[in-house]
C-alpha cells in the first residue's frame, strides 16, 4: 500500500547506534568523512576501516540491506575508477591501443574507490538508524549558533518536518488524482517523453492548487495552536547528551586523531 | 460573565476582480448576537455558505469583526494583544483531519500546542498522556498519524486541542470529511468531554443527528442567526427546518408525519425510545 512508504530509509532496529543522539551521528559522520580524506596510506584506511566495522557491528542493521544502498552509486562509482585508471599520468605498466595504465593510476583508482564505498557506507549507517524527524531535529540544534547571523534555522527545520509529514499525503493525493484522470481517458505511460511530460500537466495542476490549499489550512491550525515561531517555545523531548554520547565522541575523535597521526605519512613508511 | 459573548457581529467579503477592483461585498456574518456560558454543549447548524465556519473563526481570533464585538473570556478579539490568549481560551477543531496535524507522530502533534505556550517538557508530557487518554487515543501515541482512520485522527486533533487547557473548544465541522463511524467517535468524544470534564463546546456541523444532545442549537442562514433554542424546540419545527434546506432526524420526521396524518404525538421527537413511548401512549 502507498501509505505504508518509509521516508528515508530508516531501518527501525534497538541498537546502540540508533539511541545515540542525532547530534553524535551527525558530527560522528561528518568526522568519519574527514578522517577518509585525510588518510593517506594504508594505515589511515585500517583505522577508518576499523572504525566502520564496530559501528556495522554495532547498529544491528543487516549488511545486506545497507549495501542495497550502495547499487544507486555503481555507476558513479565506476566512472571515478575508469577516469583515474586512465587518466593519471605516472610510471606506466599496463598499455594497449591508445590507453595506459599507469601505477599512480592503479593506486588512485584502488583509494578512491575504497573511499566512496566507505564514505557511502559510513553516512547510510546514520540515515538507516536515525528517524528523518530526529535528524531535522539533531540538524536545529546543531545550527543553532547561525541564528545569531540571522540564518532562519528554525523555520528550515520545521518546513524539512512539515515536508516530511506531508509527503505521504501529497503521494496518496497524486495516486487518486492520477486514477481520476485516467478514468476520464488521459494516458500517462505511451508516447515519448515530451508527450508524457505533457501528460502530466493534468495531474500537477490540481496537485498543486491542493497543495497549496492544504498549506493555507495548515499554516491557520497551527496559527490556532498558538504556534509564533521559535520565541518562547519548550520542547517536548528536548535532544540530552547521555554516557553513550560522550563516549561515541571520545571513539570518533580517537578515530581521527590516528588517522592524523598514522595515516599521513607517506607509502614507505607503512 | 458569559464565557463567549458577541455583540452585533458582523463580517465582511470584500471580493474583487483580477484589477483589484471591488465587484462587491458578501456579507458572510450578519448581525449575530451570541451568549454562552461556561459547561455548555452548544451546536452551531446551517447548510453550506450559511456563515457558520466564518462565526468560528472569529472566535479564535482568526478573522476580526468588520463592525460590533466578540468578547471571549472578558477579552475583546479585536485587541492584537490578546490574540494568543484567546487562541489559548478557545481552542479550535478544524474540518480536514489531515490539514491540521503538524507532528508526524501522535503524541508529538499532541505536544505542538504546549510547546508553543512555552509549557516545561515534563508538564508537555503529562499534558499528552492526560489528553490522549480523554479522547481514547493512547495507546496509539507512536503511531504515524497517516495510518489512522479519518475519526481518530480528528480525536488526536482533538487531544492537540485539550492539551493547551483551553476553556472551551469549537469544532468547525470536525466529522463532515468522516465516515458514519468515525462521525459517531468524533462526537461520543465531544460529548464525553462536555459531561466528564464540563468542557464548553461549539460544535458547528450541518448534521441534525449530532445537535439532539446539545443544551442550545442555533440555525444560521445568509449570515443570520434565524432560530435558537433548545434541540427540541428547533425540531418541533419542521417545515421551517426544511425551508432553511436543513434535513431533520428521521425519527423527528416520521413522528411529524404521523402527526401530520392525526396520530396523537408529541412535537419535537429527537430519538427513537421517545417515538416508541409516544405511539405507545397514543394507542
Amino acid at each position: 500500500m502507498i501509505r505504508d512508504i518509509t521516508l528515508g530509509q530508516y531501518y527501525q532496529a534497538d541498537s546502540v547506534i540508533h539511541r545515540l543522539d542525532p547530534r553524535t551521528k551527525i558530527t560522528g559522520t561528518f568526522f568519519f568523512i574527514v578522517t577518509l580524506f585525510l588518510a593517506k596510506n594504508v594505515w589511515g584506511y585500517v583505522i577508518a576501516a576499523a572504525f566502520l566495522v564496530m559501528s556495522i557491528k554495532l547498529c544491528k542493521v543487516p549488511f545486506k540491506y545497507m549495501v542495497r544502498g550502495m547499487k544507486a552509486i555503481v555507476i558513479l562509482m565506476l566512472m571515478t575508477v575508469v577516469f583515474n585508471l586512465f587518466m593519471t599520468k605516472g610510471e606506466v605498466i599496463f598499455s594497449f591501443w591508445k590507453l595506459s595504465i599507469s601505477k599512480e593510476g592503479l593506486e588512485n583508482a584502488v583509494k578512491m574507490a575504497i573511499r566512496l564505498t566507505f564514505l557511502i557506507l559510513g553516512s547510510s549507517i546514520m540515515t538507516l538508524t536515525t528517524t528523518p524527524n530526529s535528524l531535522t531535529d539533531g540538524l536545529e540544534k546543531l545550527l543553532g549558533p547561525l541564528k545569531k547571523v540571522k540564518v532562519p534555522v528554525h523555520e528550515i527545520a520545521m518546513m524539512m518536518s512539515i515536508a516530511l509529514r506531508f509527503i505521504p499525503i501529497l503521494i496518496e493525493e497524486t495516486d487518486k488524482i492520477m486514477k481520476a484522470q485516467m478514468a476520464r481517458g488521459a494516458d500517462f505511460d505511451s508516447g515519448n517523453l515530451v508527450k508524457r511530460a505533457k501528460a502530466l500537466v493534468p495531474l500537477l495542476v490540481p496537485l498543486i492548487i491542493s497543495a497549496f490549499r492544504r498549506a493555507g489550512d495548515l499554516a491557520m491550525a497551527m496559527e490556532a495552536r498558538c504556534y509564533r515561531g521559535d520565541s518562547g517555545r519548550t520542547r517536548m523531548k528536548p535532544l540530552k547528551y547521555e554516557k553513550r554520547d560522550y563516549i561515541a565522541y571520545i571513539v570518533i575523535i580517537l578515530t581521527l586523531v590516528l588517522c592524523i597521526v598514522f595515516g599521513r605519512n607517506a607509502w614507505w613508511m607503512a | 460573565m458569559s464565557l463567549i459573548k458577541t455583540d452585533n457581529l458582523t463580517f465582511e467579503y470584500i471580493r474583487r476582480d483580477d484589477e483589484g477592483n471591488v465587484e462587491g461585498i458578501t456579507r458572510a456574518v450578519d448581525d449575530v448576537n451570541l451568549d454562552i456560558e461556561r459547561g455548555q454543549f452548544i451546536a452551531i447548524l446551517g447548510h453550506n455558505g450559511s456563515g457558520k465556519s466564518t462565526l468560528a473563526k472569529h472566535l479564535n481570533a482568526i478573522l476580526y469583526p468588520t463592525e460590533g464585538t466578540v468578547w471571549i473570556d472578558g477579552m475583546k478579539t479585536s485587541d492584537e494583544a490578546n490574540t494568543w490568549n484567546i487562541r489559548q481560551t478557545a481552542g479550535m477543531v478544524f474540518q480536514n483531519p489531515d490539514n491540521q496535524i503538524i507532528g508526524q507522530v501522535v503524541e508529538e502533534d499532541v505536544g505542538f500546542g504546549p510547546e508553543n505556550l512555552g509549557v516545561p517538557t515534563k508538564e508537555i508530557l503529562e499534558r499528552v498522556e492526560e489528553s490522549l487518554k480523554t479522547v481514547g487515543m493512547w495507546e496509539y501515541r507512536k503511531h504515524s498519524p497517516n495510518k489512522l482512520s479519518g475519526g481518530q485522527k480528528q480525536r488526536v486533533s482533538i487531544a492537540g486541542v485539550i492539551a493547551m487547557h483551553p476553556k472551551c473548544i469549537v469544532m468547525d465541522e470536525p466529522t463532515a470529511m468522516l465516515d458514519p463511524s468515525g462521525r459517531y467517535e468524533v462526537i461520543r468524544a465531544a460529548r464525553a468531554l462536555n459531561d466528564v470534564e464540563k468542557m464548553t463546546i461549539i460544535l458547528i456541523t450541518h448534521y441534525m443527528e449530532e445537535v439532539i444532545y446539545a443544551d442550545k442549537v442555533f440555525v444560521m442562514d445568509s449570515g443570520r442567526v434565524v432560530m435558537h433554542g433548545s434541540p427540541r424546540d428547533i425540531f418541533s419545527q419542521v417545515d421551517a427546518l426544511r425551508e432553511l434546506r436543513l434535513d431533520v432526524p428521521q425519527v423527528t420526521l416520521l413522528a411529524h408525519e404521523l402527526k401530520k396524518k392525526g396520530l396523537d404525538i408529541p412535537d419535537g421527537i429527537l430519538t427513537i425510545d421517545e417515538l416508541v413511548n409516544a405511539l405507545k401512549r397514543s394507542r
